[in-house]
């Protein structure tokens, strides 16, 4: 058995950005790591974290534990926050990086009792790592690596580049197992692809470190003892197994975005960290249409940012943000990338929704959306996923394009599904409320109060609430 | 490895085995056995009978205690099983979708840890 609690002892917030701080142990000031400039910690970091997934992914290919890989990559890692901080990053970090986790791992497999195949992986990987001298010598080994642009001391890494990024799809596709849960594939895929730590996630996730710790060893321990492979699915299964990669992906960003517990707004990063995991996705598999799609949606909503929480943390509606704090350029990538998918003419769900987020983007103000195309699009979306949600969006674009009360009609058959589905409530809210159905509107609104736990999103319902006109105008019961 | 597919599946629904059905069933068995038999994965196999001829057995304090009945008295039941032997994971769950119990009830697939 690989798989120990304790390995996530290793996994300190030491390497990455965002993470507050460059001590290695948390509660040492003694560590040299202490001592380091936080911007050149910074850069160092970036640099790791951009080297990850590839090293992690080679590291998985050799020893073919998902534990042993992550363990050596995060030793490795915080070897080299300190050894080039006092020098400087080298020429080819990656190749660094992977010999010294690749030695680590190997240190620790000839430590530990291990069983005969293993010992014979190690001398296989020995046989690799010799030119280097058979102590290990690794501080020559790191000279080597630094500003020779022609040399490749590091064979391992000779792998051509199609190698090299099916390594890294097998490990995304392991992280995104349908046999774990989804939580479980989320904290995979942010801890083993992503290179986040378990203090990183467990923030971000808003639950405690050590509840974080445990679902990682646990989803790791089923992965060895139910032999779960990394591996490319077949094409039979190929669309479905994207499919959940697509859905842990979007889940992270929406967690990021969404934020809908919690007051710290640190958690938009999830959306940052989710784009980068779909950049990678997207060069992975070249010319996947939803891929691009599922990239180019996050993209376009989330140039909207800075115009969605107001100064005093309150949360403001796309019709109410300054359009001129939209991020423009990335806008303009987002519709780019969409393009890009749509020539590739095989349609998906993740393109009509970048359609619909381009279409909001465009208009130079609110009155400008162009609501019955958003809303036929909505169409056609749902005719792909007939979900009461995607019904829900239809309805408040037809409501858009018009009027409320046609909006509304089409609400009643999905207050039963979305029962406890807090945007629902908010929406019936709002349509009741231009429709002056009071009643109805104040009903809605107190529902969604009761589902919402996130305080911006709470302040803004409470603010339109307290709003309304304190007495029902019109005859409308309930 | 080995994995071990346990057959859940509603018995107050099951076909009785002097109906018509319950041959169509067998057969569907059958088909699956010759399947994977040929493969070489199946390890061991057994129907078992209704839940309600179970009888628990617990050994407390050097005397043995013994009740009536399944372990839980839930709606599905476990009416069979297998142990294959698969090389990983994907390899087991596809062996087990092709199990005639995932038609209409549930196959829950655990590795048996290996200790040697």
């Amino acid at each position: 058995m690989t798989t120990q609690p304790s390995a996530e002892g290793h996994d300190r917030a030491s390497t990455h950005p965002g993470s507050g701080g460059v001590d290695t142990d948390g509660d040492s000031n003694a560590e040299p790591g202490s001592s380091i400039d936080i911007d050149v910690a910074n850069r160092i970091s970036t640099v790791v974290r951009q080297e990850w997934p590839t090293l992690v992914a080679t590291l998985l290919a050799d020893f073919g534990d998902l534990t042993i890989a992550e363990d050596a990559a995060q030793e490795a890692a915080e070897i080299a926050l300190t050894r080039w901080a006092n020098d400087q990053i080298p020429e080819r970090p990656g190749a660094w990086i992977t010999t010294v986790a690749r030695r680590r791992a190997l240190d620790k497999l000839r430590r530990e009792k291990i069983g005969r195949h293993k010992l014979e992986l190690a001398a296989r990987l020995e046989d690799r790592l010799q030119p280097h001298g058979p102590d290990g010598a690794e501080t020559a080994e790191l000279a080597d690596h630094r500003g020779r642009p022609g040399t490749n001391p590091e064979r391992g890494s000779e792998k051509s580049g199609a190698k090299m990024r099916d390594e890294q799809l097998k490990l995304v596709f392991g992280c995104c197992h349908p046999a774990l849960s989804q939580e479980a594939q989320v904290a995979l895929t942010l801890r083993s692809i992503g290179g986040l730590t378990t203090t990183e996630i467990a923030t971000a996730f808003v639950v405690p470190e050590a509840t974080m710790a445990q679902r990682l060893v646990r989803a790791k321990r089923k992965i060895s003892a139910a032999a779960i492979p990394f591996v490319i699915p077949d094409d039979a299964e190929l669309l479905g197994r994207v499919a959940i990669v697509h859905q842990v992906l979007y889940l992270i960003f929406n967690e990021g975005y969404g934020a809908s517990t919690g007051d710290d707004m640190v958690r938009v990063e999830l959306s940052t960290e989710a784009i980068r995991l779909t950049r990678l996705l997207a060069k992975l598999m070249v010319d996947d249409a939803e891929t691009l799609g599922l990239l180019a949606l996050m993209l376009l909503t989330d140039a909207r940012r800075p115009a969605r929480v107001g100064p005093d943390g309150d949360l403001i509606l796309l019709a109410d943000q300054d359009r001129n704090l939209w991020l423009q350029p990335q806008i303009d990538e987002g519709v780019a990338i969409l393009h890009q998918a749509l020539r590739l003419e095989r349609p998906g769900g993740h393109q009509i929704e970048a359609a619909i987020a381009a279409l909001h983007n465009e208009a130079a103000t609110a009155d400008d959306t162009d609501w019955p195309q958003i809303a036929a699009l909505y169409g056609r979306l749902h005719q792909l996923r007939p979900t009461p949600v995607v019904a829900l969006n239809q309805a408040v674009a037809l409501a858009m394009a018009d009027g409320p009360d046609v909006g509304l009609a089409r609400l009643d058959p999905l207050a039963e599904p979305l029962a406890n589905y807090r945007y629902f409530h908010a929406a019936r809210a709002d349509l009741a409320r231009r429709a002056e159905r009071i009643d109805e509107a104040r009903a809605a609104y107190s529902r969604a109060l009761e589902l919402t736990s996130g305080s911006p999103e709470r302040r803004f319902l409470k603010r339109r609430l307290a709003e309304l006109p304190q007495a029902d105008q019109t005859n409308e019961a309930n | 490895m080995k994995y071990m597919c346990l057959l859940y599946g509603d018995e107050s629904t099951a076909t009785p085995p002097d109906s018509p059905e319950f041959m169509e069933v067998m057969k569907a068995y059958q088909a699956f056995g010759e399947e994977a038999g040929a493969a070489g994965v199946i390890v061991a196999g057994e129907a078992l009978e209704d839940s309600h001829t179970a009888t628990k057995v617990q050994v407390r304090n050097g005397e043995t205690i013994t009740t009536d009945g399944p372990y839980a008295e839930t709606k599905e039941q476990v009416g069979g099983f297998y142990v294959l032997e698969c090389d990983t994971l994907d390899e087991a769950l596809k062996w087990a979708a092709k199990i005639p119990a995932a038609q209409d009830g549930i196959v829950e697939v655990r590795p048996c840890p290996n200790f040697g």
